[in-house]
């Protein structure tokens, strides 16, 4: 009785914890919440089934436990997507061994047979669990950028070979069940043709749409857990991977939304930007470079005069600030203009760094003041009222053409509207297309200047330039 | 066994139900953490290695478990990790 007592205290745990971290109040408490509901789980599990193989529980346990614990205490914030990323497909690669170990568990005398029910969950666990491992190893090489979009992954002959590989894994799965192939022949062929459709089914997507597919992998985990949860009669598992998977539906639909891109385009569309024109994504950001034409530049100098004369600043942060780590060299530069009386914002873009919310965690670690960071919606009608907008490593969340050219891959999508505001400064290394491989018309307006160089570089240039100009002097520790 | 199809049903429908309305600053660590509940597979391979008869299938057992934990603990830590800087913010 009292492992039934812990089994639902543990869903009541889990579904509080869902609830709450989708509340910014109450995030941190609800990760604990679900935190302990995994214990308490883990305990009635014990407590049902005794401590037999505990040797091996503790191996398992010191192994996997200790590499996350050192894992996610190592990385650094801006690698948080790839790493997610990581931990999803191993959650999915669990599912996965669980259930080619049930399904040898009846020839090695461990069990009886499996029903058809049960025959069935090991296939999905092996289908699913394959296609979240393999699928979300490719999403952590494509956000360490380690991976390319090859130009062959957008060919339309792509879905034909997915397709082949999904009927592959099917007919494996059914020659099991049939007695064609001998067992450890048939599920090793589900398990190929699933990792290899993981992969197929990855790679074409665009670096840009990787959150999307991220959270999705999250929810097939979730469905590879409640179907490894039937394979060991298990209702815990069965309830939690349930609840997990559609959740994780629920929240890919909301990033979709937020990012205004449909579920489907992002998953057989191809990457954004690889026009089908081109055919292929490399080739096209190749040949933007030479696209811009009426691009003015200015030194950190020019720069740091035009900021001393404003009186309201705005910077966008992207992802090529927390690259450079110039987080807390921004910060620097914003605590010296204010000391100046000059009004800081930092406007940031739903999808701003690799993943939704990124670059609030980013800079929350940097220290910047919350109240200070404003989302796209409040700061957008704010624009035309800034002097000065400094644009740092973001890219195609300011590009106008989102609004302006129904022809832009970009079209639709919700951005930033610097180009409202009197004067903005991109600060970028080069000339380069952007994450998505899109030209961005911002960089050709007659009130844009290119200040190229390293963000962190230019940030510290201009705080020192700023300092001999004179800006700040008096009230320069006033703040602290 | 219809019992545990049931149990799938009203567990998916609650599911869509907890996640309504969610701020985009929190759709990162949501995620992260929705990540780690999933490793909950855990149950299974503890089940895998009390029911293995051999040790090889311990061994398949230990492997999963510990695949899982990477999850669990990995994913608990790192979203309280970026959960803790929006709390630093209220109070300096």
């Amino acid at each position: 009785m009292l492992h039934l007592t812990l089994d639902l205290g543990a869903v009541l745990l889990l579904a509080l914890g869902l609830k709450g971290l989708s509340k910014v109040r109450t995030a941190r408490t609800a990760n604990g919440l679900a935190a302990v509901a995994l214990v308490l789980a883990v305990l009635g599990l014990l407590l049902e089934q005794g401590l037999t193989g505990w040797s091996w529980m503790l191996l398992g346990l010191a192994a996997g436990g200790g590499a996350g614990a050192l894992v996610a205490y190592r990385v650094p914030m801006t690698s948080m997507p790839e790493v997610v990323a990581l931990f999803n497909g191993c959650g999915g690669m669990s599912s996965l061994l669980v259930a080619l170990g049930a399904a040898a568990l009846p020839a090695a005398g461990g069990r009886a047979a499996l029903n058809r029910l049960e025959l069935v969950s090991v296939l999905v666990s092996v289908l699913v669990g394959a296609i979240t491992f393999s699928g979300s190893l490719v999403a952590m090489a494509k956000l360490q950028e380690w991976l390319a979009t090859p130009g062959w992954t957008q060919r339309p002959a792509r879905h034909a070979v997915n397709i082949a590989l999904a009927t592959a894994a099917l007919a494996f799965g059914l020659a099991w069940p049939m007695g064609w192939l001998a067992a450890p022949v048939a599920l090793a062929g589900v398990t190929t043709a699933s990792l290899l459709l993981g992969i197929g089914l990855t790679l074409p997507i665009g670096g840009a749409d990787m959150p999307v597919v991220i959270s999705l992998l999250n929810s097939y985990s979730g469905v590879a857990a409640a179907s490894a949860g039937f394979v060991v009669g298990s209702q815990l598992l069965i309830v939690a991977g349930a609840m997990v998977g559609a959740a994780g539906l629920i929240l890919t639909q909301v990033m979709c939304t937020g990012m205004n891109r449909s579920l489907t385009s992002v998953l057989f569309g191809g990457a954004l930007g690889a026009s089908t024109t081109t055919g292929g994504g490399a080739a096209q950001a190749a040949g933007d470079d030479q696209s811009y034409s009426r691009v003015t530049s200015c030194s950190p100098e020019e720069c740091a005069l035009t900021l001393e004369a404003a009186e309201r600043v705005v910077f966008v942060p992207g992802y090529g600030l927390a690259v450079a780590q110039a987080q807390h060299s921004l910060k620097e530069l914003a605590r010296l203009l204010e000391s100046a009386g000059i009004e800081v914002a930092y406007a940031i873009h739903p999808v701003a760094g690799r993943m939704p919310g990124h670059m609030n965690v980013l800079l929350a670690e940097a220290d910047v003041p919350y109240e200070q960071l404003i989302e796209m919606e409040a700061i957008n009608p704010d624009f035309p009222r800034t002097d000065v907008v400094i644009v740092l490593g973001a890219n195609d969340v300011v590009n106008p053409h989102a609004k302006t050219d129904p022809s832009s891959p970009l079209y639709g999508m919700p951005v930033l509207e610097v180009d409202q505001a009197r004067s903005v400064f991109v600060v970028k290394r080069s000339l380069g297309a952007g994450y998505s491989g899109i030209r961005n018309a911002l960089f050709e307006l007659p009130h844009t200047s290119m200040v190229f160089g390293d963000a962190k570089a230019v940030l510290q240039q201009l705080t020192a330039e700023l300092r001999t100009l004179g800006v700040g002097k008096v009230p320069v520790t006033a703040g602290r | 066994m219809s019992e545990a199809l049931w149990v799938l049903l009203l567990g998916s429908l609650l599911g869509f139900e907890l996640i309504g309305k969610v701020p985009p600053t929190l759709h990162t660590p949501l995620m992260s953490g929705a990540n780690a509940i999933s490793g909950i597979t855990l149950l299974a391979a503890l089940a895998l290695i009390a029911q293995a008869p051999t040790p090889a299938l311990q061994l398949v057992g230990a492997v999963a478990l510990g695949f899982a934990l990477f999850n669990v603990v990995g994913g608990f830590l790192v979203t309280d990790r970026m959960l803790a800087m929006f709390r630093q913010r209220g109070n300096g």
